[in-house]
This record gives structure tokens, sequence and C-alpha cells, in this order.
């Protein structure tokens, strides 16, 4: 009897040290721990948030999106006035953004690619030029860049008046860019529409031409077909509309110009600043794309009788991108997180309208929720984009 | 024999040819080598010389350096003399005038502590305490209340060691967070895992701009009644947290670069998680993402700017105070150019490092 006691305890301490030194049971635990923190801080934060928004009395919940928001927004992609609600002047917000990223993903990629290129140039000057443009512009912070350009359309361009012209129909002034651009015909429309019908059908073309090519070994002229596709068809809707040319020039009435596309001061200095900083970090990776493919593969491929277009399009290209889009899609997605400094130059921009919300209506958790929710909703599509990409891309080993 | 001897002495005196580049010949071959080519260049000289002329006219030879407003008003050149008139306020803000040597001797400590770590051979045990020790110094310097300073309150600070003191500070309390979270992440507890990656995807999709909106509104909302943090704290709490999800991506490259081998043969050694990390996982992993935190730093260092927003008087809202300033309302691209320098010195020295530390380090 006075023995047992002992025995039992000590085989039951070895019964639960062996629990406690069982992998999964302390796993287990672990992550119990760790939950109870995180949600105890929760709780904590949750706890004070509520008892200071009673104390101070501000109204919680999304009603205040069907309010009327009583501010102005100064430039809008749909028709926008002050007596319209707040969830209005929220999509006019984040039409804005879109708008601001569309266009200068666009230029970016342009721009970006035609530096990294001239990078990589033969030319001694061009490929220096290029590298000093590239280290400088990332080693300035956007923000400041930023100001630099606002300060540049508000301090240093005339007004309209004496507007500079440094390209023919271009006019820059302190009210901003304005451009000559194509009166609007309904030609055009039809120009649009035969281009997508167009691309429809190179996609078709493309399919068929694989098919056939994997069946009988024959190669289908697809580049040249392509080309002549997607442009003819435009092309021969504008001969067929009357080949309208009638372009809508810029003129000084009064202050300010009349006529053309007008971008303000504050949406030329966002974009002239997203652009030329992310342009930078483009050039570096189009750059590190060119240099990760080998010599040996384009010699190979000639090596293998194909065309110089074709080693391109069949050899370097496929490979050349799957190295440049992953970077490439994480640097747009920059461009579009950037593009809410928008703020800090007047232009509004999804943050700028909601931090003008938040300020208005004191709601500062649904007002930043809000914000991070689009900015989220942007970042989810890319990395789809990604995934969808990545698994189109990855390498086919045999 | 003799001749044959005397051609044997001569083939042993001739050396490779060695390939003689004198300036013509390099112009040919760097700038002039096909048409093309010899069409950029002319472009490219045509462009320069429409640009670097007028521009070092504006600069430099028709620019004032030190002169009052009204005669850079009418001068035709640029007005460098903002830049002396307000340089005190520009680089340290509000700071008390009479107290200005100590953000210097900060600043001057920061430079020389970096000067020192960019010799590897100093990198041992004895290097962190220097830099805790060094980062202590440098805040007892700026807030005071110690040793017989006077205590000056962090509201008051401003300027360059606002803007340094956000980045780098910001990147060492950032640093311990970002390696628990790629740890985690890369954790077989779903649990933790789960809140890793919540945490990391959710601070790397919003822009740094809604984590300061949400220091200046929300934090103190947080909060419980009565305890006030002030502003700057907590712009750069938002920092930490923004910068540790950028820091815990890098490494968790570096961990998925460690081989299974080594983590298999840590546990074979017997060696606990906290062992196997510590000792073995990593020292390597870390050493791997030097390159790339030297990024993240300077993206952190350039992100500091966006504090401007929500108004702390950091090196570029100080040089915006200035130019609001009637009397030198105008002079903005000089102004700018000015933090533009400052800002390109700081980041280029630090990426030049980077790019030379990558290559000594073969990763």
């Amino acid at each position: 009897m006075k023995k047992g006691n002992p025995v039992i305890s000590t085989e039951h301490a070895a019964q639960r040290a062996a629990l406690l030194h069982d992998p999964k049971i302390r796993a287990i635990l672990y992550q119990i721990a760790v939950l109870g923190i995180v949600g105890l801080l929760g709780y904590y934060l949750f706890s004070n948030t509520t008892e200071n928004l009673k104390r101070q009395s501000i109204a919680t919940g999304f009603g205040f999106l069907h309010k009327e928001a009583s501010f102005e927004i100064g430039e809008s992609l749909i028709p926008y006035s002050a007596a319209d609600t707040y969830i209005r002047a929220l999509l006019v917000g984040a039409l804005n953004t879109i708008k601001v990223a569309f266009v200068g993903i666009i230029l970016t990629i342009i721009l970006g690619t035609f530096l990294g290129i001239a990078r990589l140039s033969k030319n001694w000057l061009v490929s220096k030029l290029a590298a000093v443009y590239i280290e400088v512009m990332q080693d300035i912070p956007i923000l400041l860049q930023l100001f630099f350009w606002y300060s540049f359309f508000y301090d240093i361009l005339p007004s309209p008046g004496e507007a500079l012209e440094p390209l023919t129909g271009v006019f820059m002034s302190n009210r901003g860019l304005v451009f000559a651009v194509p009166e609007w015909r309904p030609a055009y429309l039809y120009m649009a529409m035969a281009f997508i019908a167009g691309c429809i059908a190179v996609y078709f073309m493309r399919r068929w031409a694989r098919k056939r090519q994997e069946r009988t070994g024959q190669i289908f002229p697809v580049l040249t077909l392509s080309l002549a596709i997607m442009i003819g068809l435009p092309l021969t809707t504008w001969l067929l509309a009357g080949a309208p040319h009638q372009m809508s020039v810029p003129e000084l009435v009064g202050f300010n110009f009349k006529g053309g596309l007008n971008m303000s001061p504050e949406f030329a200095a966002l974009l002239l600043g997203l652009v030329l900083y992310t342009a930078a970090f483009v050039a570096e990776i189009v750059r590190a794309g060119i240099q990760a493919i080998g010599k040996g593969q384009t010699e190979a491929a000639m090596a293998i009788g194909l065309k110089p277009g074709q080693v391109l399009s069949l050899v370097i290209l496929p490979q050349a991108l799957r190295v440049i889009i992953p970077p490439l899609t994480s640097q747009m997605l920059n461009l579009t997180k950037n593009s809410s400094l928008a703020v800090a130059i007047g232009f509004p921009d999804f943050v700028s309208v909601a931090s003008t919300t938040i300020n208005q209506t004191g709601q500062a958790i649904e007002g930043i929720s809000l914000i991070m929710v689009v900015y989220l909703c942007f970042s989810l599509l890319t990395s789809l984009f990604m995934n969808w990409y990545n698994k189109k891309m990855t390498l086919v080993e045999r | 024999m003799t001749k044959s001897g005397k051609n044997h002495i001569q083939t042993e005196g001739l050396k490779a040819p060695v390939i003689r580049i004198g300036a013509l010949q390099w112009i040919k071959a760097n700038l002039f080598n096909g048409v093309f080519n010899s069409i950029l260049t002319l472009v490219t000289l045509f462009f320069l010389y429409k640009v670097i002329p007028p521009f070092a006219r504006w600069a430099l030879i028709d620019s004032l350096w030190l002169s009052s407003a009204e005669q850079c008003r009418a001068a035709s050149g640029a007005c460098w003399s903002i830049i002396p008139a307000n340089i005190r306020f520009i680089i340290f803000g509000f700071y008390p005038h009479e107290l200005h040597w100590r953000p210097f001797v900060a600043i001057i400590m920061l430079v020389s502590l970096l000067l020192y770590s960019k010799n590897r051979d100093h990198w041992n045990k004895s290097f962190g305490y220097i830099w805790i020790a060094g980062l202590l110094t440098m805040g007892i310097l700026m807030k005071g209340g110690l040793f017989g300073l006077t205590p000056v309150e962090s509201d008051q600070w401003g300027g360059l060691p606002l803007t340094l003191m956000l980045s780098f500070f910001g990147m060492f309390a950032a640093y311990p967070l970002g390696v628990l979270l790629a740890l985690g992440r890369r954790s077989k507890m779903p649990a933790v895992k789960t809140i890793c990656i919540l945490y990391i995807e959710l601070i790397r999709g919003v822009p740094l701009i809604s984590l300061l909106f949400m220091s200046a509104v929300l934090f103190p909302l947080f909060l419980p009644e009565g305890l006030t943090v002030n502003k700057i704290i907590r712009a750069q709490a938002a920092i930490i947290l923004f910068t540790a999800a950028y820091i815990a991506e890098v490494v968790r490259g570096g961990l998925q670069a460690i081989t299974r081998g080594q983590y298999e043969a840590a546990e074979s050694l017997g060696l606990n998680y906290v062992q196997r990390m510590r000792l073995i996982i990593l020292p390597q992993a870390l050493k791997i993402v030097i390159p790339p935190t030297v990024g993240i730093l300077i993206s952190a260092f350039k992100d500091t700017s966006l504090v401007v927003i929500i108004a702390l008087y950091d090196v570029l809202k100080t040089t915006k105070s200035v130019l609001a300033n009637p009397s030198w309302m105008g002079f903005s691209p000089e102004a700018y150019l000015f933090v533009a320098l400052i800002y390109f010195v700081c980041c280029f020295s630090m990426s030049n490092y980077s790019r030379r530390l990558e290559k000594e380090l073969h990763t």
C-alpha cells in the first residue's frame, strides 16, 4: 500500500510528460496559446474602441453612405454634384483612381520597355543616359517627385496666354496639359468594334493554325496575318466611313483653352510623377528579363534553322516574359497603390475622397476600412492574374 | 643553325598582341558602330545640347547663392539662396534653435555607425550591442532629460533626424517582427500560419498611406481612455507594422533557399525548434537576404516621406513650409532639388553598397 502510491504517481507523471512531449498535442497547445493572445488583443482593442466611440458619441455603421455628400469634386468621369450621396462621391474617387492607374500602366510599360532596351544598347551614350535616369528616379521618393511636378505646373509654367507648345497641338500651362484629339465621329466607334472583332478572329485563327501545325507540321503565317487583320479591319472601316480626319485643336478663348483634351494640372502631375518613377523600376525588370536569356538560346534557335522573327517569338520572348511578367505585375500594383498619394496634391482619387468623407462624418473606422478593402480588391485581382499566369507558364518538363 | 636559332629567339620575343584603344577608336566602337547607332548618337547629342547648356546656365551661371529673397526675384537664374537662408529649419524643423547641436551629433553618430558597419569584418557578436548602444545614445541626445540635457518633447522633433529615425528605428524594430512572421508563415501549424499569412497579405495589399491615416485617426480610438501617445510614435508604429510585412516576405525567400538537408541535419542532431532556427537555419537564411533587406531599408527610407500627409515635419514637410513663406514662395524647384539631392545621396550609397555586397556574397 505504502509503496504503491509513488509508483502510480510517477507512472501518471510519465504519462503526462509523454502527452506534453507529443508533437501533435504540443502543436495544438501552441496554437491555442497564439489564438488566445491574438483574440485577447483583438478583444482589448475592440472594447476600447466601442467605449471610446460611445464616449465621443461617434456614429457607427455604413448608414452615412446614403447621406448627401455636400462637397464638390474637381474632376469626375460620371456626372456628380455636391447634392449626390457619399456612395456616389466614393465611386467618383474609385473611377479616378482606375483612370490614373490605367493610363499610367500603359505609359509606364511603354516608357519602361524603351528604357530597359536603351540600357542594354550597344551605344555607350544611350546606355549610360538610361542608367543615370534609372538610378536617379529610383532614389528619389515618389511623393517628392509628385510635389515637384505639381509645383512645375503651378509655379513654373506660364498662364494659358503664354502657354508653351513643345509639340504642335500640345499646350502646357498652369491650367494643365491640353492637346489636340480627333474630333468625335461615330466612325471611331465602328473602328473600335472592328478592332475587337479582329482580335476575336485572330484568337480563333491562332488556335486553328496551331492545331493544323500539330496535325500536319505545316506552318501558317500567323503573325503577318494577325497584324493584317488587327490593323486592316479598323482601317477599312475608317475608309468606308469616309475617312474622317478633322482634329479638335485647342484654341485660346478668353483665359483658357477650348477644344482638345484637357488634363488638369493635378492629374497631369500625378500621371507624370507615377509614370516617370515606376518606369525606372520597369526598365530594370525588362533589362533583367532580356539578360536572363543566355546567348546560347539565340544561337541554338538559329542553329535549328529558325528565322530571326521566329527566334524572337518562339524562343526568346516566351522565356523572357516568364521572367518579366511577375515582377512587372507587382510594379503595376505598386503604381496603383502609389496613386493614393494623389491626396497630397489634391487630385480627387479614392483615398482623397474617402479622407474628405472621414473629415466630414467623423467615421474614421468605416472610411479607412473602405480604403483598405478597395486596395485589397486591386491586389487580390492582381494575385489572381498572377496565379493564372504562373499556372499557364510553368515549365512543363518532359 | 644560327638562322633557326635566331628565329626561335624572335618567336619567343613575340607577345600576344595588345589591343590598344585610342580615344578615336573607342568613340567609333561605342558610339558610331553602324548607321543606326550613329544616328542615335547624333540625336542624343542634339538633345543633350538642347537641355544641358540652358540648365547649367540657370543652375550655375545666372544663379544666386547667398542673397536675400528680393535679390532673387530680380535674377533670372536659380535662387539657391533659399537653402542657406533656411537650412537650419529644413534640417532640424522645430527643434529648439540653441539645442541644434544635439540632433547634429546624433546624425553624425548614425552616419559613423553606418560607415563602421560597411566593413564586414566588424560583423560579430558585439556589433549588435554597439548598434543598440548607439541608437539609445541618439535617442537620449534627441529626447534629453538625462545627464543634465534639457528635455525636448518628441512633437518638436523634425527635419532630417525625424526622417532618419522613422526609417532606421522602424527597420530595427520591424526586423524581429518580420522574422517571426516569416517563421510563422512557414510553420506547419494551421492557425499560426493563417494568422501570419493574413497579416502579411493584408498589409502588403494596402498602401502605406492608409496605415498612416489609421495611426493618425484610429490609434487614439484603440487605446483606453486617458492614455495618449504622440503623433510621431503612432506614425512610427504604423511604419514598423508596414515594414515588418515586407521583411517577412524577404526572410521567407531566404528560408526557402535553405536546402532540406540543413533542416534534416539539424533535426537529427536532436536540436529543438528554437535551437534549429537560431543556430542553423536563420544565420544562413538571413545572410542570403542581406541585399534585399538593404533594398527594403531604401524603400522604407523613401516611404517615410509619406508622413507629410499626416502633417509630421519630416525633411520634406519642413521644405514645403519654407516654400509656404511668402518671401520664398515660388522657388520650389531649387528647394525640391536640394531635398532630392539629400534623398539621392542616401539611397544611392545604400543601393551601391547592397550591389557590392551582393557580389561579395555571391548570391
